[in-house]
């Protein structure tokens, strides 16, 4: 589904991602983990084409698309979605509103034909249930006066009404208490289906307690330095990062 | 990337108007400049009584010695006042009795803007005035109207037909001479719109005015005067579009509302005039006095505006708190693109004792425009427990354009509360990209969070007129995102 290689990207002159290398097929789940300043973030924001980060050498592929060649809203319509560390405000714009514009336009983009307005109420209904989310949010203004958690809340209902092929969480976890946590790692593995992928970026093994990843990536200094299954993810809590460091030094 | 999305701004906003075709209607206009005897002719031309003249002449007097205000923060090309056309009207224009009287080809016009002239076919259920440059060629609705005692007529008819109830109030709110542009109006204006709603009744309808500016060289002087009696009730809505020339065209109207004990007005405007080309080139000078007076106890004035054209706007929707706890309200959204200039906001005397008066203004600039908002509160030393709030919200597109707030506060009583708030924001790039994430192009993008920015003003207007007014600021925006 996602070929990545030898990704080398920059913001303001300074080189932060340097030759990522990372394939993910469908039905997988890939943590990436990483001390702060790693680069994990930008990994997220250079993948959905975040025009601040400038690309300077490498490829991605998603699923056989030029990624690095299409907009950002071209990317999202070719089903890539990510859950923001910190989602954005949008005043006076009602969560129906905003969320029946994006998957419209979505639908367009496909050649789909767009829900009318009872069929997208049904679904909205449908999703709430499905993650389990206070139906008073899709009745407010995007993310307005949201608490952390109930933002976090809200990126995992949208990733359930855009149904994603590939989906990126970006420190989805940070910030939640146990239970919105819970309601967050539930919704995640509701959605997951053998024809979707995930990304989980966190700094804490806590949130793999929840969703058990396939894969676990290390990423240090703008590449990947150690990948393994699940338990490198254990090994990481306990010990911390220095071990890595350490053995690439040596 | 700042630059990038100034870029894409740009293209949003460089769209074209699309009112700004010209109809060939015969015309009958008096030749260019302004003299008495210019003034006298417009009166006798539309039969009016003695009293009629005398305010003309008197207000044209007085505008003879008065000078062009330049407060403003504007920045206005000479106007030669001579080198304009003062009374224009359609050459058909008999006593209208049905819609077929109507010249076709005046009809085609108003079908293209869109106003539901033909009765039959009104399903919205809105009384409309047809205003084209300076008369009015059609009012809707009349017979059921009258059944309840509310007269909506042309003012020119209202003159001739209720005499005494235009004495009584014409200028009782913008006397003829308040300032220089309402002196010309009051001197030389030729038509607009006449409201009279009688004690007790609820104005069973929206009440509606288009105003089109067509012929060349043609200044528009409409005269709109709206009285509600005591307990009555009325929303009343006007429109404006005009073609595209590449001279300015001055449009001077005066609107005075009165209402008695218990009334309340609702006046809303959705302002679509030829804005200029992209260049700035072209458009109409909107230089408007709109007033209205709380004359009667618990009565209450609420003006909403949309603004989106003209190439300079000047206009201060005002009301006079003069009863004891009445009530004032403006909502604004001016937004301006390309070389537009705004220079806009209210003013809330308060003179009665509990009055009340509420502020909301957002502007939005974009492109090499300017917006300024420009307000007063003044309270008067016996208007005790004045209270007001106000809000003059500014959001930038681009980094070419400016926003600029002037509040007044003229506090004279001690028990006034009142309080201000302001903020100017930029929409952000982080707002842009989350709506890009989510598969929504940068256009659509600015389109929703505009929409959502002006939410509070638009919920004011009536339903089809709100859906209208988001799709205009859609409009106006196109090519100016950045």
């Amino acid at each position: 589904m996602l070929k990545i290689r030898n990704l080398h990207a920059m913001i303001d002159g300074k080189e932060i991602l340097r030759g990522i290398n990372l394939d993910i097929k469908a039905g997988e789940i890939h943590a990436i983990m990483g001390p702060n300043g790693s680069g994990k973030s930008t990994l997220a924001s250079v993948l959905t084409g975040n025009e601040a980060f400038e690309v300077v050498e490498g490829t991605v592929e998603f699923n056989g698309k030029d990624l690095l060649d299409l907009s950002p809203e071209d990317r999202a319509r070719e089903g890539l979605f990510l859950s923001f560390q910190y989602p954005v405000e949008i005043p006076g714009v009602s969560m129906t509103n905003f969320m029946r514009t994006a998957l419209n336009e979505q639908k367009k983009y496909r050649g789909e034909d767009v829900l009318s307005a009872s069929d997208f109420l049904k679904l909205m209904r449908d999703r709430k249930n499905l993650v389990d989310i206070d139906s008073d949010l899709t009745n407010r203004s995007v993310n307005e006066g949201f608490s952390g958690g109930e933002k976090k809340k809200n990126e995992i209902f949208q990733m359930a009404m855009l149904d994603p092929k590939l989906a990126i969480l970006d420190e989805t976890d940070s910030g939640l208490d146990i239970d919105a946590l819970r309601i967050v790692a539930n919704g995640v593995n509701k959605l997951r289906r053998p024809d979707n992928a995930t990304i989980l970026i966190t700094h804490y093994q806590r949130l793999l307690d929840y969703i058990i990843p396939d894969h676990v990536h290390v990423l240090y200094n703008g590449r990947i330095v150690k990948s393994a299954g699940k338990e490198l993810a254990h090994k990481l809590e306990e010990n911390g990062y220095d071990w890595i460091k350490k053995e690439l030094v040596g | 990337m700042a630059s990038e999305q100034d870029k894409l701004l740009e293209e949003v906003t460089n769209r074209e108007y699309q009112y700004g075709f010209h109809s060939d209607i015969e015309m009958d206009a008096l030749p260019k400049g302004l003299n008495e005897d210019v003034v006298r002719e417009i009166s006798r031309r539309k039969n009016e009584p003695e009293f009629m003249l005398e305010f003309r002449l008197a207000a044209y007097r007085n505008w003879l010695k008065m000078e062009s205000p330049e407060w403003a923060h504007l920045k206005i090309a000479p106007i030669d006042f001579q080198d304009m056309i003062y009374y224009a009207a359609p050459k058909k224009k008999p006593q209208l009795d049905s819609l077929d009287d109507v010249d076709p080809e005046l009809r085609a016009t108003f079908d293209k803007l869109g106003i539901p002239l033909d009765e039959q076919k009104i399903l919205s259920g809105v009384a409309v005035d047809a205003i084209i440059d300076s008369v009015s060629v059609k009012t809707t609705f009349r017979e059921t109207l009258a059944e309840k005692g509310v007269i909506f007529c042309s003012i020119s008819e209202a003159i001739r037909e209720y005499p005494d109830l235009v004495k009584k109030y014409l200028g009782s709110v913008v006397p003829p001479g308040d300032n220089f542009f309402a002196a010309l109006n009051s001197a030389v204006f030729s038509d607009g719109s006449f409201v009279f709603i009688p004690k007790g009744v609820r104005c069973p309808m929206e009440l509606s005015s288009y105003f089109r500016i067509n012929a060349l060289n043609t200044g528009q002087f409409e005269r709109t005067l709206i009285v509600a009696e005591d307990d009555s009730y009325v929303s009343y809505l006007e429109g404006c579009t005009a073609p595209m020339r590449d001279e300015n065209q001055l449009h001077a109207a005066v609107v005075e509302i009165v209402t008695l004990d218990r009334a309340e007005v609702k006046y809303s405007t959705v302002q679509n005039w030829y804005p200029g080309d992209k260049n700035g080139k072209g458009g109409i000078y909107n230089f408007v006095t709109k007033r209205g007076m709380c004359k009667g106890d618990y009565s209450k004035i609420s003006w909403t505006q949309v603004e989106t054209g003209s190439a300079i706007t000047w206009k201060y929707p005002s009301c006079v708190l003069m009863g004891d706890n009445t009530v004032g309200e403006f909502y604004s959204v001016a937004l301006t693109n390309n070389y537009q200039q705004a220079d806009t906001g209210t003013k809330m005397i308060h003179l009665g004792k509990n009055t009340r008066s509420l502020i909301v203004s957002k502007g939005i600039s974009a492109g090499k425009s300017q917006n300024s908002y420009r307000g007063l509160v003044k309270v008067s030393k016996r208007a005790d427990n004045a209270r007001n709030f106000s809000q003059c919200d500014s959001l930038l597109l681009g980094d070419k354009c400016g926003a600029h707030t002037f509040p007044y506060l003229e506090i004279n009583n001690s028990s006034a509360k009142v309080e201000h708030e302001a903020t100017t924001s930029k929409i952000g790039e982080d707002q842009i990209f989350y709506c890009n994430q989510r598969g929504i192009d940068t256009e659509d993008a600015v389109g929703l969070i505009v929409n959502g920015y002006v939410k509070e003003v638009i919920n004011q207007l009536p339903m089809e007129f709100a859906v209208e007014a988001q799709k205009l600021l859609q409009i106006s925006l196109e090519g100016s995102v950045g």
